[in-house]
This record gives structure tokens, sequence and C-alpha cells, in this order.
């Protein structure tokens, strides 16, 4: 039997790809995907589509059931406002989880925002040679023979010249039969796009705010990790200190203290002085904070370091101010004042979860 | 499992089948993999069938549910002449045994259940047919127009009148022709003097055969002169389509058709399967080390959870009820009668015609039927059935009543019409301007608003015109419009309702 499935499976896979792309802009601020990514899939819950008829309201229905109780025994939740689930010999709405790729969602994201592709600062991507040890020799070391084939050559050698003794299977390799292992050499594009996160995580950041900047960062990452084809990624917090930590760290972690974002600024410019040199990367800088820097000039140090350790070598500098009802968001201002025409500077205030759209695309939307 | 076994055990199980008396065509046994029985079942059966996305939706669906282990299709049957069935390869030997047993059984229903009488029993080359010609169109109209129109058809294809499958095209006109050729409008009268005129032609009498002419010749005017429930048959006589069209749309209604007799039985069609595996097996062919097995598989087909009616659980135990009381000779007048408990619960009149009788049911009736009949107080109390239905303060589903009223009640109106709203086609001509008015018979439960809109929509792409249905929102006659660009919701009253 062939799979005559198979075109209708497409058929379905491009519908599914019209509603996630309808559907993006909830995806976005409810961060329902999060959590949902594996290494190259996103599965995306979607209510299984129904083609309209002319049916009775479902909660009006009632049912037939089987089992003890009195009248008033409940037995099933009703239909949630989204119509999930449902007792009954209703078939309730079913949600069909669907695994799309992260690069078709990141093509989708493109397509939806209206994203440019976006232009590398350095054209060439740079390529690593690597060995492979994926073939075999007739030449090597020792160390590298390859036992099962130099067994088989030597018992094919055997049997064709007539040497075999079925009673007494002894097989002695010569010179001629031995295989060693050996390597081919690949071209491997290197990682050529660094992203540095970097979050506030002082008192005022409450949970909310950082949902946010988690649910933007996935959707960044999925846009990048679909431009370059490998990217590293950096997490930095900071309170009235910065240090560079892992993802799991850097969104579940809380202080208490202050905030100086010239310590992050100071580390991240470190981090790129140290480990990526511009020349050889392209990278990507997003901070998340509530704005509320301390007095005493630090917003003033933050600027100086922008200017001159950060702007010259990042292809994008992104500020997202996430508004908390601690915060007193100055901060976006002060840059707003201090770079006005600053081409790789990018700042966006986001407000609540409705704004991460809009944010995204500001972020996103220069192609750089 | 080779073939050779396989074989050998198909022979011997329809050997048993045929011994108790079971009547089929001929069976086709195909063996397929978990993938392919997915594939066969997201066609409905009919792996020729044309393509379309709901069938790949429905084997995604699939697909994860069987991967995620919460369902598994050990076999599938289609009504055909021969029959298909479709076994899984992965089914151990009793599993094969005991789907085997249902299979053949199944055969026996389709065949001799006088609701699938008019059902094509060439249906696997029909359904061939109509991929062919979808197929056609597809290259020739382009596959997004005809996926489209497909789309559309689906969205009616439950506006068939499943009652008319015994005579689908049969329309009697009763009006007397002549009425409207009738240029005259005055009613003859009878000859009489005139002191006698009011006695022998009374007022009354001449306006009330004034209105009923009035009446009949407005009936006369309207089109359809009565209500048609095949709203698709309708469509498919009427509307301004293009020919490829409107074959597309005729094969779908073939299609519902065919369908409609297994919605009509389900329950009936579930329980005589079951029946039969379960005397054939623990009677015949089961051997003693795979006792546990089989009783392991069979209960899980029974097995029920609060809140949901399984057809095979009840259609399997109305069976049995009913053999047992036409074993004793509990039915009848004189039963029925007996209010002394006691004997009641001993009667025992040796009537042994249990086994005649349920032949009997799988040939005449369907779920409607069988439930009206033979559902009794003492089947509602032994299998606990209740009613549920949604308390709005709590969002929940809540048991609502026991007695056996309410529950057949409950369980007729979800099959009355397929558990379908009752729809026809009442004025293809409303207001004079050509527009379609559609009519919901309201029975207490209302339309789903968005759907309904939406239906509307797709069946304003097929009439071309205004389209209109009339229903019940709230405690209003409602009807509602869509233009082709505008929705529209008014309230009608009661004599301007349709």
């Amino acid at each position: 039997m062939v799979q005559r499935i198979d075109q209708d499976l497409r058929r379905f896979r491009k519908i599914i790809r019209g509603i996630v792309k309808k559907e993006l802009k909830k995806y976005m601020t409810t961060g329902e995907l999060l959590g949902k990514k594996g290494k190259d899939v996103v599965s995306i819950p979607i209510q299984q589509i129904e083609i309209p008829t002319f049916k009775y309201e479902t909660r009006k229905l009632g049912g037939v059931g089987q089992g003890d109780g009195e009248g008033g025994t409940p037995i099933g939740s009703g239909e949630g406002e989204e119509g999930v689930g449902g007792a009954g010999n209703i078939p309730g709405q079913h949600i069909l989880e669907v695994d799309i790729s992260i690069d078709e969602l990141a093509q989708i994201m493109g397509e939806e925002l209206e994203l440019p592709n976006v232009h590398p600062k350095n054209k060439h991507s740079i390529v690593t040679e690597k060995d492979r040890y994926s073939t075999i020799s007739r030449t090597g070391p020792e160390t590298l023979r390859h036992f099962r084939r130099t067994f088989r050559e030597a018992l094919k050698r055997q049997i064709a010249s007539g040497t075999y003794n079925i009673h007494n299977p002894i097989v002695v390799p010569v010179k001629e039969d031995k295989r060693y292992r050996s390597w081919r050499v690949v071209k491997q594009p290197e990682t050529n796009a660094v992203i540095i996160y970097i979050m506030d995580v002082s008192g005022s950041m409450g949970d909310e705010q950082k949902q946010i900047v988690r649910i933007e960062s996935f959707w960044i990452d999925t846009w990048l990790k679909h431009q370059y084809q490998g990217i590293e990624t950096k997490y930095v917090i900071h309170d009235a200190a910065a240090s560079i930590v892992d993802e799991h760290t850097f969104f579940h972690t809380r202080e208490s203290g202050g905030t100086r974002i010239s310590s992050a600024y100071d580390l991240c410019a470190k981090l790129i002085e140290e480990e990526y040199s511009p020349v050889d990367w392209n990278i990507y800088v997003f901070h998340f904070s509530d704005g509320d820097n301390w007095g005493g000039g630090d917003t003033q140090t933050c600027i100086e370091i922008m200017q001159e350790r950060l702007f010259p070598h990042v292809n994008l500098f992104c500020y997202g101010q996430v508004a908390s009802p601690y915060g007193s968001g100055a901060f976006i201002n002060d840059l707003k004042q201090a770079f006005p025409e600053t081409e790789n500077l990018i700042l966006s205030g986001i407000s609540g979860r409705e704004e991460i759209y809009k944010s995204i695309k500001e972020f996103l939307g220069k192609g750089r | 499992m080779s073939k050779k076994s396989l074989d050998k055990l198909i022979k011997q199980m329809e050997a048993y089948a045929r011994g108790y008396g079971l009547d089929f065509y001929p069976v086709i046994f195909e063996m397929v993999d978990f993938e392919q029985m997915n594939e066969v079942a997201s066609y409905g059966g009919f792996p020729v069938r044309y393509p379309h996305w709901r069938f790949g939706m429905q084997y995604r669906y699939m697909e994860k549910s069987y991967t995620y282990g919460l369902h598994k299709i050990y076999e599938m049957v289609i009504n055909n002449n021969p029959c298909y069935a479709y076994l899984l390869d992965s089914n151990n030997l009793v599993d094969q045994k005991l789907v085997i047993a249902h299979v053949y059984a199944h055969c026996d229903f389709f065949k001799n259940n006088s609701y699938f009488n008019n059902t094509n029993k060439k249906m696997v080359d029909e359904m061939a047919n109509h991929g062919m010609r979808i197929h056609k169109y597809a290259s020739k109209y382009g596959f997004e127009a005809v996926e489209d129109f497909l789309d559309t058809c689906f969205s009616i294809e439950n506006l068939i009148d499943p009652n008319a499958i015994f005579d689908v095209h049969l329309h009697p006109e009763d009006v007397d022709g002549d009425i409207l050729e009738e240029e005259d409008r005055t009613v003859p009268k009878l000859k009489s003097k005139t002191y006698m005129e009011p006695y022998i032609n009374p007022p009354e009498y001449l306006k009330k055969r004034r209105d009923e002419r009035e009446e009949a010749r407005r009936r006369k005017k309207q089109f359809p002169a009565r209500p048609e429930k095949d709203v698709m048959m309708f469509l498919i006589d009427f509307a301004p389509l293009p020919n490829w069209k409107r074959d597309i749309l005729s094969m779908i209604r073939e299609e519902s058709y065919y369908f409609a007799p297994q919605a009509q039985t389900r329950i009936m069609n579930e329980g005589w399967a079951v029946y039969w595996h379960s005397k054939i097996l623990t009677e015949k062919a089961l051997t003693d080390s795979e006792l546990i097995d089989y009783a392991d598989h069979h209960s899980g087909t029974l097995g029920v959870r609060p809140g949901v009616i399984n057809p095979y659980k009840l259609g399997l135990e109305l069976f049995k009820d009913i053999e047992y009381r036409w074993d004793t000779g509990r039915f009848g007048k004189e039963y029925e009668e007996c209010d002394d408990l006691q004997e009641k619960s001993s009667w025992n009149l040796n009537t042994g015609e249990g086994r005649e009788k349920i032949f009997q049911v799988r040939k005449i009736y369907n779920d409607m039927m069988f439930i009206d009949d033979f559902m009794t107080e003492e089947f509602c109390r032994e299998h606990k059935l209740f009613t549920y239905r949604l308390n709005p303060k709590t969002n929940r589903y809540e048991i609502e009543d026991r007695s056996v009223e309410k529950i057949k009640e409950r369980l007729l109106f979800n099959l009355t019409n397929l558990g379908h709203p009752y729809i026809s086609v009442v004025d293809a001509n409303y207001d004079n301007r050509g527009e379609l008015y559609l009519k919901h018979r309201f029975d207490g439960v209302e339309l789903r608003i968005d759907y309904a809109k939406a239906t509307l929509e797709n069946i304003f792409k097929v009439w071309n015109r205004p389209v209109h249905v009339q229903t019940v929102i709230g405690e209003n006659i409602a009807i509602l419009s869509y233009d082709g660009s505008n929705h529209r919701e008014r309230t009608v009253s009661k004599e301007n309702a349709a």
C-alpha cells in the first residue's frame, strides 16, 4: 500500500502553518510555546480544526451516562471558554499537538512580523576544518587498526585461496589484510554569532517581568538561530554586581539588591573583548531591565561603556525596558537622550505582555 | 503469524460463525501494520478515497494518540460485497481470533439489517470512482479550488434526510394542480333562493373554503411546495453550480447516505459483534491458556467511565437482556401487567425464543427503535444509567435523573437525525428575491451560533444568493442571515416565522 496519506498530511501541514501564522500574536503574548521546544522542533498545541456544520450548542446538550451517584453528583467539568475537554458521549474538542521545525516557525515569524533577513556583519561565515574518522584505509598506525574489517579481509582471502578449514577455523591476517580507521577532513561552519542576554535581577523585577523576558528571548533565539548557522548564547545577570550564568540560573535568580547597570555592561564588554572578537563574530546584546538604575553617575558610566566598548563591536544592542510597579524607568529616556542617532541601538519599552509582539518587531525589524 | 496459519484460523472462525447461523458476504481479510491501519481509518475505511486535508489531520491525530498509547485500532470492517476487513498484524493470536469473530458478526449485520438494504454494496469501487473524478477535476480546475469546494460540501454533509434511506426520491404532490390555473377566485356556491342563502351557503363555510384555497394557492406558489429535509439534494437540483461542483456535491451526498445507516445502528452493530465474539470464543475457539488474555481484551472493550455511554457495552447488554427475556417469556401483556414483584422476578415460561428474537431484532431495528422498545426500567436500574447535564453555576456536568423515561428521552434525542439538528429548506424564493430560507426545527436545544454562521457562509457559496436560517435563541425566534459580506441576526414574531 502506498502511503497516500502523505499528500493529505502535507496539505494539513500547510493549513497548520496558516493557523500558526494567524495565532502567532497569541503565542507570543501567552508564552504557550515555552517548554515545548525540543532540539529542532516546537510542539504547538492547536485545536483540532473542525469544518463548521449546523450543530447543537454542546453545553446545552446533556447526555446519558453509567455509574454510581446521586442526582447532582459531578461527573466531569464543563468546557472552558476555549471549549476544551468535556464529558459525555459528545466528543470533546481535541487538542492536537503539531510539531513544527524551529526553522519553519522562524519563517512564519519572519513573514508575519515582516522581518528583514539579517545581514551579517562579516560576509564570509567562518569555516573550520575538522577531522572525522569515517573511512577505512590500508595503511595506518596499529592503534587505529579496525579489527573486524581486518578479520573479514583475512577470512575472505583464506576462503578464496582455499586455506580456510571449516573444522579448524583459524584466521591469521597478513599485512595486506590489515585495515585502519582513517579520517576525512570535514568543513564545518563555525559558530559565528553570539547572543548575550543581560537581565536585571534586582528586587524590582518581578515574576511577570521575567516571564516577559523569557518569552522575548524565546522568539529572539528562534529568529536568530534561523538566520545563523551556529549560534552561541551567553547569559549575564546583574543587580549591583554582574555575573555570567547558565540559562536556568538566568531565569530563576532573584536578588534583592539594587541596580548598577554599568557592572553588567562592563562584564559584557569584557566578554566580547576576551572571547568574541568582533572580526569573527556577529554579536547581539539584549538587555532587559525595569530601568531603575542607581544614581551617583552610574548611568553616565553605562553610556561611556556603550559608546566606547560596545557599539563599535556589536551588530545590535537592544535595550528592552519592562515596566514594573517599582522602577522609575528613567534609564530608557537617558539612553534616548544620550544616543539620539546611534544605528545599532534599539530601545523598546514593554509595558506588558501585549507589547512583546511590538518590541520583537522593533528589535529584529532592522535586519542587522 | 504466517499467512498459512492465518488462513486456517480464518476458515475455522468462519465455520464457527456460520454454525451459529450468522450469514454474511465473503470477507476479505488484509493484514496491515499500525501505520496502514491508521491510514485506512483516517479515510473512513476507504484507502482509495479522494485527497483532502481532513484525512491528513485525522491521521496525524491517530498517529499521536497511538504513539502515546491512548488508542489502538484492532480491526476495521467495510460494508461492501465482498466485505473488506483490516486486521492489525501486531495482534497476538487471541486478539486475532477475537477480532475475526467480531468482524464476521459485523458483516452479518451489514448484510441483514434492513437499514443497510439500500447501501451500495460496491462502495469500494464507487469510492475509487469518486477519487478518480475528483482527481480529474483537481487537475482541470486546480487543486485549491477543488479542496475549497470539498470543505464547503463537508460543511453541509449532515443536511440529509436519514429517514429517507428507503426512498430517497419520492416526493408526492398532493396539491390540486388546477387550483393555480383557476382564474376565478370565487368559491362556487350552491344554488339557493335568497332567503335560504345563509343556510345553504353559510358565510363561515364560504370563508373557510376561501382561506383554504388561498393557502393552497400560496403553497403552490411557494417553492419548495413542502419543506425539504434533504438540503443537499435540493442544492444539487436547484443551486446555480457548474457541473463539476454539482458532481462533487452529489458524491459527498452519496457518501453521507452510505455512512448514515452505520450511525443509525452503531449501538446495535457493536453490541451484536461483541455478543458474537464472546459467544464464539468462549464456547468454541478459545484454548485454556488463552482465557486470561481474552478476558483482558474483552473487558477492555466493555469498560465504562462515568458519564460516557459505551456503545459496545450498552448494545451487548441490551441484546443479552432481550435474549434472556424472550427465553423466559418476560414480555407481553401478562408480564407487563403483573404487579407482584415476587412473581415477576421469578417469572419463567421457558419460552426459549431468545436466540430467534435477537436475530429478528438485528434484522428490522435501528438504534432508536432498539432503545425505545427494549430498554426497561429494570435494565436502567441494573446498569446504573443516568442522565446528566451541565450545571452552569459550577460549570460541571452533574447527574440529573435516573428515571427510565428521562434516560430514554435523552438517548433518543441524541440519536434523532443522527444527533444533528433538524434543518430543512422551507423557501427558496424568500422575499421573492431568490433567497434561501432554512428552518431549524427547534427541539429544546439551541444551535451553536458561531458554527451556524460559518455554515451559512458555506451555503452561500453554493446558493450564490443570501441565505437565512430560522432558529430559536433564548426565548425568541431568530433569523440568522448572510448576504455574502455581512451577517445579520434578528428576532421575529411567531406570526412572521415560517
